[in-house]
């Protein structure tokens, strides 16, 4: 079996599964963010009355953080009532960030876990070895009141990357160019484990970018194997190790698919619009003006992403027609840019920070976008309307590419900085 | 819920949440999520021109993106009676199902597509896996629902599905 079947079937309290089969797992963590009041809703409608455990409940408010209209405030409402009446300690409120970032930060995520969340990136806690799947709300009702969720036991790809990145080439442009290669469509259903010493390579922050990603060639979850850097981390979150199961896939197990990919000669990537995997060489599309610029997101605002475009953009001014709006992904991330002198030198080169949460990434709130404006960002859909005008453009890109393109005023290949400033 | 009658609106591949309903409409009160329904889409006023039972015939990876189970529901609360499509996208699937909209992926869509006219009358019978071409009495296959989707449809959606569970049970009183 895979390790991720071992994760599956231990939930299930069965020895052996297959693919294809339909079992009950136990849930180690849901996580209900405030989109989703229909939670509460479908709960009380299925006559819920207490959580099956509240210490296994977790709600973070980071759609809308702080809240931009009466409707969502009165969601983050009701929802704080809920949880004290429940008993629930884990409500990240809107002071903390975005749920996949506070969630590994509060050493809630663990390997071998089963994590179902009200939220499609879910499969960002891959990185960890954790299986993590999104779901809707009445799925997430009906687990607060049994503990337990059916799954069809999917399908798994290797995605094995060799090869060492180029200077200027980050994570995000790997996901990008497999998800250019692979296509939405890849991995619907199915699981995706990421291997190959491209991946080992990567820091904790660079394994997320990646998980993240998955969901968006369809995966029901994503997988990294956990090794000495994930314990590293985990210690370093004061993770509860009783807890933690490291399953190994067997030497025998068959994928149902194989994709080896050599990044040794990658160049930054870019999804141009309406569509995550048209995906081009930023050089493609050099010169295509830029409205606004966001740093930020579950994929692209943690300290690592700020600390490039502090590199970059230190002692100098972006673009005076272009925006850059920069969210970190976390209260923790803020205070660390604070620390190390980021914030400020960014603001002074011009950026716009708000609060931690989700932003614009998904058109809410906190610099969404007009028609016909064009927007390059570090986040992770370009579909029409996803940042706000359903007539705007949307690039997707490394912190890198959407640093230089602020600085300016339109897309550029980072590496080309040097010869251009 | 076994049959659903009504006329064809026909949609590309990819339609992303985003476009079934738009991030911006998630703010307006619940209730008024159906006026929002396929706004982004190439059908902008599907809102104004779908009527009860209305069927969707999709392309590829239908309902990709967010989780958001606005967008199912926005669907159904505007009157689409099912949703057909080459294939679905995992959580709105599941969503779809949950919420009592009946989404069946079907390998005959490019049939359907040449062979149908937008706004031509079609009956959906969900447990057969079928659909009926009024005009011309072409049937053509669907695929088959699974065992837990198609309780879950037949209970009207999880929320139902639940409650009857708990009062076989004897847990929930009326």
């Amino acid at each position: 079996m895979h390790a991720i079947e071992k994760i599956l079937a231990r939930a299930a309290h069965r020895e052996v599964i297959k693919s294809g089969e339909i079992i009950t797992c136990d849930i180690d963590l849901v996580e209900i963010n405030d989109l989703y009041l229909q939670v509460i809703e479908s709960f009380d409608e299925m006559n819920g009355k207490k959580v099956w455990d509240p210490e296994k409940v977790v709600f973070v408010f980071d759609h809308y953080a702080p809240a931009p209209t009466i409707k969502s405030a009165q969601t983050q409402r009701d929802m704080r009532s809920f949880a004290w009446q429940q008993g629930i300690r884990h409500l990240f409120d809107i002071n903390t960030g975005v749920c996949h970032q506070v969630m590994p930060e509060a050493g809630l995520v663990y390997p071998g876990m089963i994590l179902v969340a009200t939220d499609s990136h879910t499969t960002t806690h891959g990185a960890f070895g954790a299986f993590g799947t999104g779901v809707g709300a009445t799925d997430l009702a009906s687990i607060l009141l049994t503990g337990k969720m059916w799954f069809r036991v999917p399908e798994i790809i290797n995605i094995k990357i060799s090869g060492d990145l180029k200077p200027g080439v980050l994570p995000k442009d790997i996901i990008l160019y497999v998800l250019g290669q692979l296509g939405t469509k890849k991995a619907l259903y199915k699981a995706v484990e990421f291997s190959g010493e491209a991946i080992e390579n990567l820091d904790i922050a660079g394994r997320m970018v990646i998980c993240n990603m998955a969901v968006e060639m369809g995966a029901k979850t994503a997988y990294i194997q956990p090794d000495e850097a994930t314990m590293t981390y985990l210690k370093s979150r004061k993770v509860d190790f009783d807890k933690v199961v490291v399953h190994e896939t067997d030497s025998d197990y068959q994928f149902s698919e194989q994709h080896n990919f050599d990044i040794s000669n990658l160049d930054p990537q870019i999804a141009t619009p309406h569509s995550v995997d048209n995906v081009v060489p930023v050089g493609a599309v050099k010169g295509t003006k830029v409205n606004q610029a966001f740093i930020g997101s579950c994929t692209g605002g943690r300290v690592e992403d700020i600390e490039i475009a502090y590199n970059i953009l230190k002692g100098k001014k972006i673009n005076n027609k272009t925006r850059l709006v920069i969210i970190p992904a976390s209260k923790e991330i803020l205070l660390e840019c604070i620390n190390r002198g980021y914030m400020q030198e960014l603001v002074r080169a011009g950026a716009t920070f708000t609060a931690p949460g989700c932003g614009p990434c998904l058109g809410t709130h906190q610099g969404v976008i007009a028609p016909g404006e064009v927007c390059v960002t570090a986040s992770n859909r370009n579909f029409p309307g996803r940042m706000g005008s359903s007539d705007a453009d949307i690039y997707l890109a490394s912190p890198a590419t959407v640093a230089v393109s602020a600085l300016l005023g339109y897309i550029t290949d980072p590496r080309e900085l040097e010869g251009e400033v | 819920m076994k049959k659903v009658k009504g006329r064809v609106f026909f949609l590309g591949d990819r339609i992303d949440t985003d476009q079934i309903l738009p991030g911006y409409a998630m703010s307006v009160p619940t209730c008024q999520h159906k006026n929002y329904a396929l706004k982004g889409s190439s059908i902008p006023d599907f809102a104004e021109k779908v009527k009860l039972g209305d069927v969707i015939i999709g392309g590829k990876n239908f309902g990709c993106g967010s989780s958001r189970e606005q967008a199912p529901v926005a669907l159904k609360e505007a009157g689409v009676g099912a949703a057909i499509a080459v294939s679905f996208a995992m959580i709105f699937r599941k969503n779809s199902i949950n919420i009592g909209l009946p989404v069946i992926p079907s390998e005959n869509i490019d049939h359907m597509k040449r062979e149908i006219q937008e706004g031509d009358l079609v009956e959906v019978d969900i447990e057969a896996g079928t659909l009926l071409h009024i005009d011309s009495g072409r049937t053509y296959e669907l695929n088959k629902l699974s065992e837990p989707a198609l309780a879950t449809l037949e209970a009207g959606g999880l929320i139902n599905r639940v409650r009857n569970i708990l009062r076989e049970r004897g847990e929930l009183i009326d």
